[in-house]
């Protein structure tokens, strides 16, 4: 393509020795059009991103980058770093996953924007760009957010503000590395919407990096499907969504969590067999030594019930309170008030002393959100998974074949239980974890964000092993999540929190296909891609309805 | 293991200390054959340059300069490391209790482990010794009681931040002992920072005892580098050898143990050099 923005060559990046693959970039070839909407998808390790740091000339320190990147006359790989300051932040803008490490926390975000200017010897004065330039990314009152501290804002306002940064000098092309990763689903609608509209204004390019091709629906006009290093699909969105040519993207399609009623697995709710009601915690905290008290409804009036073999998801934004809830439920937090009943104690599980609970404990169990934190590293799978069992006073021997028993229960080969957590991948991690957990033979697992760290690939299996594990042993599950698409998959029952309380409560199917509350509404909506992934869903639901 | 002992071998500045260390400790250990007999007895005629029969020259009173540095060194050597070892154990106790429970637990800890603190730790450790009588145990008593703090301070900060890991929670949750937590699950990954913040203190507590000797309050009845160079100072410009030499040992051990602490931390700590990314 002779009018292409930007052009990469045989671009290759190896990685040091020893390593799982010998290169990140495995020499791609690609074309960015002006402006057009490029998105890269794959999946962790695919060597997306490392291809969007290379254009910036930003590629890690040991490693090095060969081949071609032609920008403009110049080759983008080994130029000099006064050229390359040159091109970046004024010709390609570039933002990041994490907005809260992109901002410096004690400047103004007038002054840090100001600072793109200066650093490019834009002279002054500056305060009317910065605030028009505030403005045009959707922040309140421009004037007064010049002068704040990052500290301030929410995570996505100060994605707005690095994108606001990103676009000051109105480049030709702006890099976005996973932008909304890090921001709740209605914050990341808006930010799409947003960098589609600063897009069309301006008529520049945007390579966007994401996992998610629910974003790449919502947004691109062209993708390109990395695996292993390599580019295995290129084409316009809607041409690669509908007839994907590669197996590989037509995996990655399929993994993608569907917004799709799920035949409830109870047929009739039989007694609860744990039931809360009026859970309530505030967190009090103090602005500095002698500030003023500032109190935080954490979780305010919250009861449901759950019942054996039942799947109960708790669905809400971050800062909802879904968390609080999961660790006062499993007693690693305390509540200020509630009462919460499992079956077959007529005592208030919330307030067992620490004694009465030592026994009851194997009964609740909880699987974690972070597969590479919740794994203590320094401890072989046997320790890690054993060590309920050997607390419980069960024998060493024994204590060994229920290990590989549960390994095999959760398709692990059993000679894992030797290895050190390192040695698994993040999907296989999380196994080990649900292993752990299961250990005890509980009643009720509490599941916090199990899928949330993990690949779409691997996300749809491990989400297939706890549903297939909570039906044999018909185990009660509390799945907390911020993914819709995740809950209509996995759950009978739905909770909408928000704020520390639940907004909506039901079977599944009817809160998510035919909500009553306006926040559920908004939830479903800002479903990334929805209208391609999920363009079933109206007529089931209707379909549902009617029945 | 051997991926640390690898990374700490590719440091340059590491494995030269550990072999001056080497060095050192072999000479500790081998004192008697090196130069056998009690250091403290007259040898040759007062105040002997070095060369001949010593190679480092005899004291003031006909001391054998040499056998007092290779003698000093098993005293030096023990003292650095019982008294790390007696602070490193007073510190992580305290600060693993402190900052595994917390609340009002830790509150009492830190004002303890603080008041500890306000006090110049040199003019403390001298206090310690005079009162205790100079000894070897009072030495070492003394060094510890003046070094814990730190390490309490960097214990608690790690336990606090690790007890609230999602596999410390974990273990909690299948009802494991609360001591058991402590020691297997916990420790174990503060270690690296404690192990480094260790070695170093080695290194001070070495300083810390030859000033102590230095000013007298040594072990009267054994040699150690503080002792002879504080013997020396009257006669330094006429036998300069007296405190150069024992002198150098204390700079040479000091900066060894330095360089091999400095290893330990860029081993068990690769991230914080930018050397491997995240």
């Amino acid at each position: 393509m002779a009018d292409s923005l930007i052009s990469i060559r045989n671009l290759q990046i190896e990685l040091p020795a020893g390593g799982d693959r010998v290169r990140a970039v495995d020499a791609i070839d690609l074309d960015i059009a002006p402006g057009r909407i490029l998105c890269i998808v794959g999946e962790s390790g695919s060597g997306k991103s490392m291809t969007a740091h290379a254009i910036m000339g930003l590629v890690p320190r040991p490693l090095r980058a060969t081949g071609t990147i032609s920008f403009d006359g110049n080759n983008l790989v080994g130029l000099s770093e006064a050229k390359l300051r040159a091109i970046r932040g004024r010709r390609i803008g570039m933002i990041f996953q994490d907005p809260m490490a992109g901002l410096n926390p004690v400047m103004r975000i007038g002054r840090q924007i100001e600072e793109v200017y200066r650093f490019h010897g834009v002279s002054g004065p500056y305060a009317e760009r910065v605030e028009s330039l505030l403005g045009q990314m959707g922040l309140p009152e421009p004037k007064l957010l010049r002068h704040a501290l990052p500290f301030r804002l929410s995570g996505g306002q100060r994605q707005r503000v690095m994108i606001a940064m990103a676009l000051a000098l109105d480049p030709e092309l702006l890099i976005a590395d996973e932008p909304t990763t890090a921001v709740d689903v209605t914050t990341q609608k808006q930010i799409l919407a947003l960098l589609k509209r600063a897009q069309a204004q301006r008529s520049m390019a945007i390579v966007l990096i994401t996992h998610d091709f629910g974003v790449v629906a919502e947004i691109g006009d062209e993708v390109a499907v990395m695996q292993h290093g390599r580019i295995v699909e290129r084409g316009p969105t809607s041409e690669v969504l509908k007839r994907p040519r590669h197996d590989y993207t037509q995996r990655l399609l399929d993994a993608v969590p569907r917004l799709r009623p799920r035949k409830s697995a109870v047929s009739e709710r039989s007694a609860p067999l744990l039931s809360a009601s009026n859970i309530t915690r505030d967190f009090v905290n103090r602005m500095g030594l002698l500030g003023p008290r500032r109190t935080v409804h954490a979780v305010q009036d919250v009861s449901f019930a759950l019942a054996r073999g039942e799947t109960l998801g708790i669905v809400g934004e971050s800062g909802s309170g879904k968390s609080t809830v999961a660790r006062i439920i499993v007693r690693l937090l305390s509540a200020d008030k509630g009462d919460v009943r499992l079956a077959g104690v007529d005592r208030n599980f919330l307030e067992l002393r620490n004694r009465e609970l030592a026994p009851l404990r194997r009964r609740v169990q909880m699987v974690f959100q972070d597969p590479f934190a919740s794994l203590n590293p320094r401890r072989t799978v046997f320790e890690i998974v054993s060590q309920g069992l050997l607390a419980h006073g069960m024998a060493r021997s024994e204590a060994e074949r229920r290990v590989s028993e549960l390994l095999r229960l959760v398709a692990l080969d059993p000679s894992a239980a030797n290895r050190y957590p390192n040695s698994f991948s993040g999907g296989q991690r999380q196994r080990i974890g649900i292993a752990r957990a299961l250990a005890l033979e509980p009643d009720v697992i509490v599941a916090d964000e199990p899928v949330s760290a993990l690949d779409v690939s691997i996300q749809a299996r491990v989400l297939e092993l706890l549903a297939d594990l909570q039906r044999r042993l018909k185990i009660g599950m509390l799945f907390i999540t911020h993914d819709l698409r995740v809950a209509a998959q996995v759950c009978d029952q739905v909770a909408v929190m928000r704020h520390g309380k639940i907004v909506e409560m039901g079977p599944s199917a009817e809160v998510l296909f035919n909500p009553k509350s306006e926040y559920t509404q908004l939830l479903v909506d800002s479903i990334p891609g929805r209208n391609t992934f999920g363009s079933d869903v109206p007529d089931r639901a209707a379909e549902l309805r009617g029945r | 293991m051997r991926r640390i002992l690898r990374r700490v071998m590719q440091n340059r500045g590491a494995v030269a200390g550990g072999v001056v260390l080497a060095v050192i400790l072999v000479c500790a250990v081998a004192a008697p054959l090196i130069a056998p007999g009690d250091p403290m007895a007259t040898r040759g005629r007062p105040l002997l340059p070095p060369g001949g029969q010593f190679p480092f020259g005899t004291d003031m009173l006909g001391r054998d300069v040499l056998a007092g540095i290779v003698h000093g060194a098993r005293i030096s050597l023990l003292i650095g490391v019982m008294s790390t070892f007696a602070a490193v154990l007073i510190g992580v106790t305290v600060g693993a209790i402190a900052g595994f429970f917390g609340g009002w637990v830790d509150e009492v800890l830190v004002r303890f482990t603080e008041f500890f603190q306000t006090i110049p730790s040199f003019v403390f450790a001298i206090l310690l010794v005079a009162i205790m009588r100079p000894g070897l145990a009072s030495i070492i008593i003394a060094i510890a009681v003046v070094t814990w703090p730190p390490i309490a301070r960097l214990a608690r900060s790690e336990f606090m931040s690790i007890r609230h890991r999602e596999f410390v929670e974990a273990a909690v949750l299948s009802g494991v002992s609360q001591g058991r937590i402590i020691v297997t699950e916990v420790l174990p990954n503060a270690a690296s920072p404690l192990i480094v913040v260790s070695s170093l203190m080695v290194a001070t507590a070495i300083l810390t005892e030859s000033a102590l000797s230095f000013l007298g309050l040594g072990d009267p009845n054994h040699i150690s580098w503080g002792y002879m160079v504080g013997a020396a100072r009257t006669v330094f410009r006429q036998a300069w050898w007296l405190s150069v030499f024992p002198g150098l040992a204390i700079a040479l051990t000091v900066l060894a143990i330095n360089l091999v602490g400095e290893g330990l931390n860029d081993a068990l700590n690769p991230h914080l050099k930018g050397r491997i990314g995240a």
